[in-house]
């Protein structure tokens, strides 16, 4: 296979890998890597000594990934691991999370950055619990595409009844999700490579395409330009220089507002308003290193600069005039709570981080916690452990500008970040502002 | 809308990034080797806060075994860029009794940098120090966190670190404490070359072709023309001219060349391509164990 990337049209598609122990993700991992040439003869020969020194019968793959001392004398990987390949037609960054140890920490965090999820299904067990969850947190973290790999099939004589029945239960479970993302069911052996980078001659009752085939060719909608236009303000730009740039002139004035597109486009001339402040103004310049622009896009970065003088900074937020975001202080979000030797409960006070905000946050109520096997919700207990989920009500010391995680997964998700320890403890997703009480009864009435 | 390029994407998280580090940190410093990593990190600086000046010093950590070419170009593109370079010196450290050097054939003054290093984020009271490591370098390196917390002794401990979800950073800390941070974290390699190539970087002349006197050992091909590699009295017959190009650019006594006639950003590209070794597969420092460089880290090693 060639490996050499066209820089000029090759896009990036981000996926994580969700699967139990057993189910073989490190030997599909493994493939994908080994098929574009993405392993090297050193990791390669690397990873063979190792196998032997440890008695391992074969070539144990998870050595690639598991590169901390405990993780490999422990034989469990710890942490996410991200991996890289290439082909000719897209460039791929795996975010592969260990099957068991703080299962859901490290899913969550592996899938929000991902645009689509690889979950792994045994074929001769089918949909079990495990694939109940990981579904449910692609889901929750808003991943618009899956790829049921139902893998091992050489071990189910690659029999199309077992396929369809496992897939026609899993659409089934995914239906009754609060979202659905799209789903595409691909029958693998990712040990003998069936139907993983080429199609198989095994299966010719399937007539979809290879999981690779699928991987190289899936839109992706991560922040689209049709959502609404929002730009967290990152760092204000100001030369305080007299000298003149080849580009721009004399930079005595200039105030340029940097950061990165999170959703929609802007262009010059645009009716913005500016938060804060919640000022109206137009946008006059949207420059790069490589000189003016006309339109600003989702995922690129720029600096803005604005026809009045205002007051905006680090935390601010520019969005378009006609597409106006939620500004508030108190909310009720989706968190997931990861720290092992302290608990969520109510009255806990954070640092809350939003896009490039961050102010003091207090957790005001525990609405309910979910069972991530069964999806029931509870309110039995008020307090959190590491890997629970579910929703709280939260309330900030200043208002942030955010829409819901539904809407948007830049500008409705955010961290709690514990006073004390300064670590990440929690991560949320935004449901919906809580405006007033009364609004709130007015909505049950009707 | 076309979808925007996986190097536009690259780009813009880097830059990213680096306005992150700025705006979170009081004193961030870019750690600047002359190689081609920390190249395109300072470059990326340049663009991400254009058209003021980037906000930061770039600090080199000196372990005097440099290749001239490499320092000539390090004093011209520092000016290029308009940044300006603090040195923090191993010699200095040596002479200073703070650290020992290494003795025999092999010696190198790799680690004795991070003593050097510590030093001096204490003296300039550094809060963040930008690494051009990326993940697909080394294993280690791949479980390696964006904004990378370390203790008030400088350590990294892999075990303990702080999630990174979405586009949320966590630079938070106590008085004492640093970070490193890694702009270029999702970059490979050919990602490397291919924005060198894109952004016609100009780069040291030791990444192309040309012709050195090397000595072979244990299977590495090492430099014998800047005398900082002691030769052994059976080796010195050894010693041969040949085509040579280094794939990475640091202390001259532990960065092994590679035979190669690629003497153009675009015969680079194309050998990086078809490589069956990775890039560290020429690093003598990352061969003396199987978890060096992790343990180095943990030292607090760039």
């Amino acid at each position: 296979m060639d490996v050499l990337v066209n820089p000029t049209e090759s896009s990036l598609l981000r996926f994580t890998t969700a699967g139990s122990v057993d189910d073989g993700k490190s030997t599909l991992i493994g493939r994908l890597l080994y098929d574009s040439k993405s392993i090297f003869e050193d990791q390669l020969l690397a990873v063979e000594e190792s196998s032997k020194r440890r008695g391992d019968a074969h070539v144990n793959l998870a050595l690639l990934t598991d590169g901390l001392r405990a993780e490999r004398e422990q034989g469990i990987t710890i942490d996410v691991a991200y991996r890289y390949f290439a082909t000719p037609k897209r460039k791929f960054i795996i975010a592969d999370t260990p099957g068991h140890i703080q299962y859901t920490r490290n899913m969550v965090t592996g899938a929000s950055t991902a645009d689509l999820a690889i979950i792994l299904i045994d074929a001769r067990l089918g949909v079990i619990e495990q694939t109940m969850r990981h579904t449910y947190l692609a889901s929750l973290l808003r991943i618009s595409q899956i790829v049921v790999a139902v893998n091992k099939m050489d071990l189910v004589d690659f029999d199309e009844d077992t396929y369809h029945k496992i897939v026609a239960e899993y659409m089934a479970f995914a239906k009754g999700l609060e979202y659905t993302p799209n789903i595409r069911p691909i029958p693998i052996s990712a040990l003998n490579g069936d139907n993983v980078v080429t199609r198989s001659d095994k299966t010719d009752w399937y007539d979809g395409p290879s999981l690779l085939e699928h991987l190289e060719t899936v839109q992706v909608q991560a922040e689209t330009a049709a959502d609404k236009a929002r730009f967290p303000v990152q760092w204000v730009i100001r030369p305080i220089s007299d000298q003149d740039d080849s580009k721009l002139g004399n930079l005595h004035d200039y105030r340029g507002f940097a950061g990165r597109v999170a959703s929609g486009t802007f262009n010059v001339g645009d009716d913005i308003v500016v938060h804060p402040s919640a000022m109206r103004t137009k946008i006059t310049g949207i420059h790069t290193f490589a000189g003016e622009q006309s339109e600003a896009i989702p995922q690129l970065s720029y600096s803005i600069t604005v026809a009045d003088e205002i007051d905006t900074s680090r935390g601010g937020m520019i969005v378009k005039a006609n597409e106006p975001v939620q500004s508030g202080q108190e909310f009720d979000a989706m968190v997931c709570w990861f720290a092992d030797k302290k608990t969520l409960k109510p009255r806990g006070r954070f640092h809350l981080r939003h896009t490039t905000n961050e102010v003091r946050a207090v957790v005001t109520d525990v609405l309910y916690k979910v069972n991530i096997s069964t999806l029931e919700k509870s309110q039995e207990s008020q307090e959190f452990s590491l890997n629970d989920i579910g929703s709280v009500r939260i309330r900030t010391s200043a208002p942030i500008f955010f829409d819901s995680y539904a809407d948007n997964r830049t500008t409705g998700s955010f961290v709690l970040v514990d006073e004390q320890t300064n670590n990440t403890v929690a991560a949320g997703m935004i449901i919906k502002p809580i405006t007033d009480a009364f609004d709130e009864s007015a909505e049950v009435q009707i | 809308m076309s979808a925007i390029t996986h190097l536009q994407f690259l780009e813009s998280e880097a830059i990213y990034i680096l306005r992150e580090t700025a705006a979170q940190f009081q004193k961030p410093a870019l750690l600047f080797s002359g190689g081609k990593d920390s190249i395109v990190m300072a470059w990326l600086a340049r663009k991400a806060f254009y058209p003021a000046r980037m906000p930061f010093k770039l600090l080199h950590v000196d372990t005097g075994h440099n290749f001239p070419e490499a320092m000539t170009y390090r004093d011209w593109f520092v000016k290029e860029i308009g940044a300006q370079l603090v040195v923090g010196s191993v010699q200095k450290s040596i002479d200073e009794g703070r650290v020992q050097e290494e003795k025999g054939a092999n010696a190198s003054r790799n680690k004795l940098q991070t003593v050097t290093l510590l030093d001096s984020i204490e003296e300039h009271q550094f809060d963040a120090c930008l690494g051009g490591g990326r993940r697909d370098e080394e294993k280690a390196r791949a479980k390696e966190r964006f904004f990378s917390h370390r203790d008030e002794f400088g350590q990294w401990d892999p075990k303990n670190q702080r999630p990174e979800l979405w586009n949320i950073f966590n630079g938070r800390k106590h008085f004492g404490e640093h970070f490193r941070v890694f702009p270029l974290s999702n970059w490979t390699e050919m990602d490397i070359w291919q924005y060198i190539r894109q952004e016609e970087i100009p780069l040291p002349t030791l990444y192309f072709s040309h012709k050195r006197k090397i000595i072979e050992r244990h299977g590495q091909l090492l430099d014998t023309e800047t005398g900082f590699i002691p030769l052994l009295d059976e080796e010195k017959p050894n010693v041969k001219e040949m085509i040579i190009r280094f794939r990475t650019v640091g202390d001259a006594t532990c960065t092994g060349a590679v035979e190669s006639t690629a003497s153009t950003i675009d015969e680079i590209v194309a050998e990086v391509a078809a490589a069956r070794q990775t890039e560290r597969g020429t690093r003598a420092d990352d061969k003396r164990s199987e978890t060096a460089m992790e343990d180095r880290k943990k030292e607090g090693y760039f």
